[in-house]
């Protein structure tokens, strides 16, 4: 096959050999320079992506690997949130000892996410998923501390455990249907038995759920949000999910396209169940980054909704992909506010914030309201066409609990919001986080207002991302 | 032009943005001065306004521009005999509220700022002709007012201001999938509405007609807010500071009786027709609940907010009975319609300055209780004219808008329900009443335990503000043609597609 096709995935690998290298040879001081060449080879290889976009869809000879919409959408929203958390994370770990690793290791998850996006063969997928998780377990335990080391070991755990389920379903999945590429099962699932064919399925998909924290295989997001250094929570839970829903939904879409399996029915009970739970555990929850995993888990129950929609609607596949860079824009900037107050752990102390750091809670308010859907935000562009994918394809129950969900969960954002506008002086003096004489990361800040821009920009001008994608179809 | 119109108080809270050492005196006069220009553009809109039928046609100042291709909808935006009189109006109380604001001290730049984007708001519902452009500035202006019910208000303003964002969020949602539901019936999928009224997507599917606007009429009746969708109202108008109620019941309640005549009726007339009871019904009994629970207040400020569901009451009933006239007398349903445009316009002006003297109330002796009061007539002479006036009007009294607006309904509705018109007929002697019970223990008798000293009438922008809503209602009243020749043409339209 023509190497050129692998461009962006390859600016990424070389990314993550030249940054170990270089910063095995740089003395600690300098280690921005590592800094430096991690965030350049993510550009390149969005800009490489970007270039990629014009030619057709096709898929590589060995039909494993789709160079697709889901594929170019992936390409260009992984590197940008992994360097997102490099810039993020700069304040955190500049200077450290293990500097570079840091960003050999978020790399290395990149890559592995956008394989997941763009394998259209069991073992790709396989290799995929094995590749986006591993570097990320040494990610959450980075800091060393007991809360970080539990958060690590529980996602650790949770994560071999899935693991091994989706490399049960591949094996399975492959055994039945004697081919590893997706256009060839299309050909043999059919025919071969329903019932292997769906313990297969689960279990590859239940994989994947796990890395994109949904409900029944959620129970790391909380633990290893909170524990995880803050940049590294934004990216586990906002990069992988891109990854992680473009394979299923590529799964469901060409390999079981045919088959017996009523796949519609699970998606959407999936879906119903990940955002109503995701939201009941949130509503109560003081430590913020805790409220935002909870809140991921109930996104992860609106993208599925567009999965569910798959069979039934032509346009499930670009309202998923909209909806997942929309998020990923919006949750990062909620984590870049989160970050960029290092101290401020609790609910209560974002208290007075509108009043010391204006900017700051604008972006704050901005990305939380973006996260309920409201407009002309990003995310509400991401509702209105998932809503309208499932609703084509017959599923009112589950629109009507989505918008259901939609109201309850702006409770929670609510109560976040709420002490944003509070001076200091309505309440005790809680004056750790917002406080002016407490250091702001600068760089978080800046990462926030941006992001924060980018939520409305994508909102107001969706056209420009959401006409490509709804002439893109999946290659099969 | 529209789109200045629409966008000025924007750019111009945007620049106060920007300037962050501005002095507060300032910002209140830019706050002002921008108001008065929108308000001068919106006169000379009128004024230049050519007339003719709107709603699927004939629509002034319209732009459409590509925005969401993908999904069918676009940035259109126009007026027409329905939402010119509401964006006036809206332009005169917000005016009104900058005015009135002038002695606000309470982080003056945000109050500022967040008044202008809801005036922003505001008149790009009115002006909107796409559903989605419509739903974006119907939730934009929950979460504005959110902010100024919790950042400005006094008592429990944090309870009131979530039940107020998560109630009228629930309504929109629900609104917002009726609006995928017309989206998806019509060929070429488009969220147009000139086009889909055009269509009439939904007619002869009784199921999904009937879903859709069920969605669509929960979701405005939330907003309107109707009985039994009305218990969100009173505490956040309590709760929220004058002229943060006074736009509230001014402006952000027509959004809802607005929709039912821009999007229910044109565009899912046969719908409406079949289901025109169930709205009169729902008419009538706000109408009557509304003023019964009013009669029962002692706090005057719930008093008038309770009174604006009996007056969103009369809006459905007329607009309830337009449905079931249809066919048989279009004259009739015009008038109905027409009537209840016009009621949008009275009630806005009368009741957002019956707010904003509920604020001078308040400022006088702390609290909104009327037993507190009394005698307030002999010293603050003007106060007491200018809430007399504008109770008189809100009561219905001839001479003033209230009367012009609700003579048409019940005229143009008794033929078609006279039952539940002849019940209506109640509500003005309730609201009469009440109101006049209400002058009576606040303006006469006695000197009340709240005012200490010598109580001061009403300062220079108290007047400026509360007048000129009052003026334009008895101008309305005594010389209404100038503006019923602008509703007119275009409730035809309504009545007539109702009617097919």
């Amino acid at each position: 096959m023509n190497p050129g096709l692998l461009l962006p995935e390859s600016a990424l690998a070389a990314g993550a050999v030249i940054a170990l290298l270089a910063g095995s040879w740089t003395p600690r001081r300098l280690q921005w320079i590592v800094r430096c060449v991690a965030l350049l080879s993510l550009a390149a290889a969005a800009v490489f992506a970007a270039a990629a976009m014009a030619r057709p869809a096709t898929v590589t000879p060995e039909g494993v690997y789709a160079l697709d919409a889901a594929l170019h959408l992936a390409r260009v929203a992984v590197p940008a949130g992994a360097a997102i958390t490099i810039l993020l994370a700069a304040g955190h770990v500049a200077g450290h000892r293990r500097e570079s690793e840091f960003y050999v290791l978020v790399l290395l998850a990149a890559l592995g996410t956008v394989v997941m996006a763009g394998a259209s063969g069991l073992l790709v997928l396989a290799a995929g998923y094995l590749l986006a998780s591993i570097p990320v377990y040494a990610l959450v335990g980075f800091g060393k501390d007991a809360l970080g080391t539990e958060a690590a070991l529980k996602y650790y755990l949770m994560g071999a455990l899935s693991g091994v389920l989706l490399l049960t379903g591949v094996t399975t999945v492959f055994g039945v249907g004697a081919a590893g590429d997706y256009a060839t099962l299309a050909r043999t699932l059919p025919d071969a038995s329903a019932g292997v064919v769906a313990v297969g399925t689960t279990a590859l998909v239940a994989g994947l759920l796990f890395k994109s924290g949904a409900v029944p295989v959620h129970f790391w997001v909380p633990d290893a949000t909170q524990g995880a250094p803050a940049p590294v929570a934004a990216f586990i839970t906002t990069v992988p999910k891109i990854g992680a829903l473009a394979a299923i939904f590529r799964f469901a879409d060409q390999a079981l396209g045919e088959t017996a399996l009523n796949w519609p029915l699970p998606a959407a009970l999936l879906a119903a169940a990940s955002m109503t739970l995701g939201n009941l555990a949130a509503f109560f929850q003081d430590d913020v980054r805790r409220l935002l995993a909870y809140s991921t888990i109930s996104q992860v129950g609106y993208l599925l909704v567009a999965v569910a929609a798959v069979h039934g609607s032509d346009t499930a596949l670009s309202s998923l992909l909209f909806y997942l860079a929309a998020y990923t824009a919006t949750n990062l900037g909620a984590f870049a506010v989160v970050c960029a107050l290092p101290r401020a752990r609790t609910l209560a102390d974002y208290t007075g914030l509108m009043r010391k750091r204006p900017w700051l809670a604008l972006s704050l308010i901005v990305c939380l309201l973006g996260l309920v859907g409201t407009p002309p935000t990003a995310v509400f562009i991401g509702k209105l066409t998932v809503f309208t994918a499932a609703l084509d394809a017959g599923l009112v129950w589950l629109v009507v609990l989505a918008a259901v969900n939609t109201v309850a969960s702006l409770f929670y954002y609510l109560r976040w919001i709420l002490p944003v506008f509070r001076t200091a002086a309505d309440d005790a003096p809680a004056d750790r986080g917002g406080g002016a004489d407490v250091p702001v990361v600068r760089w978080s800040a800046g990462v926030a207002v941006v992001a924060a821009a980018a939520t409305l920009a994508l909102g107001i001008g969706s056209s420009p991302l959401l006409d490509p994608l709804q002439t893109g179809v999946l290659v099969r | 032009m529209l789109s200045v119109v629409v966008f000025l108080p924007s750019a111009a809270a945007a620049v106060l943005l920007a300037l962050p050492r501005l002095p507060d005196r300032a910002v209140i006069g830019a706050w002002v001065a921008a108001a008065a220009v929108d308000l001068a553009l919106v006169i000379a809109l009128w004024v230049a306004y050519p007339g003719g039928s709107g709603v699927t046609g004939d629509i002034a100042y319209e732009a459409d521009l590509r925005w969401i291709p993908t999904v069918g909808s676009g940035y259109h935006i126009g007026v027409d005999g329905l939402s010119l009189p509401l964006v006036a109006m809206t332009a005169l109380l917000f005016f009104a509220c900058a005015v009135y604001s002038l002695r606000e001290q309470r982080r003056v730049r945000a109050y500022a700022v967040l008044f202008l984007f809801l005036q922003t708001v505001s008149l790009g519902l009115f002006v909107s002709l796409d559903l989605i452009l419509f739903f974006v500035f119907f939730d934009l202006s929950i979460v504005g007012m959110y902010f100024v019910i919790a950042g400005w208000g006094h008592g429990t303003p944090i309870r009131s201001a979530l039940q107020f964002f998560l109630y009228t969020f629930v309504g929109s949602l629900a609104l917002l999938l009726g609006f995928i539901g017309l989206y998806l019936a019509a060929d070429p999928h488009t969220f147009d509405m000139v086009e889909l009224a055009r269509s009439t997507p939904l007619e002869g599917d009784a199921l999904a007609g009937g879903l859709v606007l069920a969605a669509i009429a929960v979701g405005l009746a939330v907003k309107t807010p109707t009985v039994p969708f009305h218990t969100w109202l009173p505490p956040a108008h309590t709760d929220a500071p004058a002229p943060g109620s006074a736009i509230l019941a001014g402006v952000l309640l027509k959004m809802g009786a607005y929709g039912f005549v821009r999007i229910a009726m044109p565009i899912l007339p046969g719908v409406w027709r079949d289901y025109a009871a169930v709205f009169v019904v729902v008419g009538v009994v706000s109408v009557l609940y509304g003023a019964l629970v009013a009669l029962a207040q002692t706090d005057f400020k719930r008093m008038v907010a309770y009174t604006s569901v009996n007056h969103m009451g009369y809006i459905v009933l007329g607009l309830g009975a337009a449905g079931m006239a249809a066919g048989a007398d279009l004259q009739a349903s015009t008038l109905a319609v027409t009537g209840a445009v016009t009621q949008m316009v009275a009630h806005g002006l009368l009741t957002g300055s019956l707010f904003l003297l509920a604020g001078v109330l308040y400022t006088r002796g702390g609290t909104y209780d009327m037993a507190a009061y009394g005698g307030l007539a002999k010293a603050a002479p003007r106060f007491a004219l200018v809430t007399a006036v504008a109770a008189f009007g809100s009561l219905g009294l001839p001479g003033l808008a209230g009367f012009i607006a609700e003579f048409q309904i019940f005229t143009g509705s008794l033929s078609s329900a006279p039952v539940p018109t002849a019940l209506a007929f109640f509500g003005i002697l309730l609201t009469a009443a009440l109101l006049l019970r209400a002058l009576q223990r606040i303006f006469l008798g006695q000197r009340g335990r709240a005012v200490r000293g010598e109580p001061a009438d009403l300062s220079a922008a108290e007047a400026l503000s509360t007048a000129p809503p009052v003026l334009l209602a008895i101008v309305i009243g005594i010389a209404p043609r100038f503006l019923l020749d602008v509703i007119e043409p275009a409730a035809r339209t309504v009545a007539a597609l109702v009617a097919q």
